[in-house]
């Protein structure tokens, strides 16, 4: 299928944003590695992180299939500085404690479901495949983290108190996910990729489900803080991003 | 989160064959310890059905009593079926 450059461009910055913002989270959880509260947790997350880190090299792949450009998926996941990226502001916020880092995981995992069940039926073969294999992924992610939150939110006042606390520090973030940018409306009108804002019901349902069997309390919809499609990011960013490609920058060209 | 209990797990590797134990872990419940087990013990593709267990409800052997138990059996090759001439034509007995 020849596609117009518009599309080629609008394609790319969405796949980038998606894998930009598994990469970004992958790396967030790997952090807790050897500090998580139990081992068990600890062994878990790292396997979701290990996912997402997956998904991120496939959608890199696909960029770089049709964009030579862009070279491959190390360049892209470790030369690349902040404005370059595209990831949702909610994946670069600290990690915070261990009830911020579950929280935004519970947020993300819904919204991947729902996105990654929207691209299954994607008209772009290649987009298709690939999330048909990370939406199983997604789902159990979504399974691991909402049983989690359901268990601390409705859980002890201290984590609840928590859980809540970090709730309300990353709901500002949320609006981001469902803002439809550039090329977007292209993309859903040619069947590769759902409008942002076309997934929010169905995130804000499954939600508002969750938020209540973990007796926490949702944000108002607040005003947007976006900027990641448009490569504008928080202070968090550049600390991340110098611990993940810092070997790569000491040591360029470096293989295993 | 230490004092939570400890679980068996139990792993099937395919249809057709038994659960087979592998290891313990902690976990608040069954469907914490599910979870945990999945992570813990099936991330090399190992299987395809896991099976917790409380190990305070396992009930074990008495390890003293090795040769009381099982000290019989030993020597007495005559209970294996090895004996039996094999008809012909049978691949698997």
């Amino acid at each position: 299928m020849a596609m117009s450059s518009e599309a080629v461009v609008a394609r790319r910055e969405r796949l980038l944003q998606l894998a930009d913002s598994n990469l970004i989270l992958a790396q967030q959880l790997t952090a807790w590695c050897g500090h998580a509260p139990m081992i068990e947790e600890d062994l878990a997350q790292a396997n979701v992180a290990l996912d997402l880190l997956g998904q991120a090299r496939q959608w890199y792949r696909l960029v770089c299939a049709s964009e030579p450009e862009f070279g491959d998926e190390d360049r892209l996941a470790m030369l690349r500085d902040v404005a370059q990226w595209r990831n949702l502001l909610l994946c670069e916020i600290a990690n915070g404690d261990f009830a911020q880092t579950l929280v935004r995981q519970a947020l993300y995992d819904e919204f991947h479901v729902v996105l990654l069940t929207a691209l299954v039926a994607s008209s772009d073969a290649g987009i298709a495949e690939i999330a048909a294999k990370a939406v199983k992924e997604a789902r159990y992610h979504r399974l691991r983290s909402a049983d989690l939150l359901v268990r601390l939110g409705d859980g002890t006042s201290e984590s609840h108190a928590r859980c809540q606390r970090a709730l309300d520090r990353l709901w500002p973030h949320v609006a981001e996910l469902f803002v439809d940018h550039e090329g977007d409306a292209l993309l859903a009108a040619m069947g590769v990729a759902p409008l942002p804002s076309s997934l929010e019901e169905t995130w804000g349902q499954a939600v508002g489900t969750l938020a209540r069997k973990a007796t926490l309390t949702l944000g108002a919809v607040a005003s947007a803080r976006a900027g990641g499609r448009q490569k504008r990011h928080t202070e968090h960013l550049g600390f991340l991003l110098a611990e993940m490609q810092f070997m790569q920058r000491s040591y360029p060209e470096a293989t295993w | 989160m230490n004092d939570a209990p400890l679980w068996e797990v139990f792993i099937r590797s395919q249809h057709g064959l038994a659960h087979k134990h592998v290891g313990s872990l902690h976990a608040a419940d069954a469907k914490l310890a599910l979870l945990n087990a999945r992570d813990a013990y099936t991330r090399r593709n190992e299987g395809v059905s896991i099976w917790v267990v409380r190990a305070a409800d396992i009930h074990a052997s008495d390890p003293r009593e090795e040769d009381t138990l099982f000290e019989s059996p030993k020597g007495k090759e005559f209970r294996h079926a090895t004996f039996f001439p094999t008809p012909e034509g049978v691949k698997n007995l």
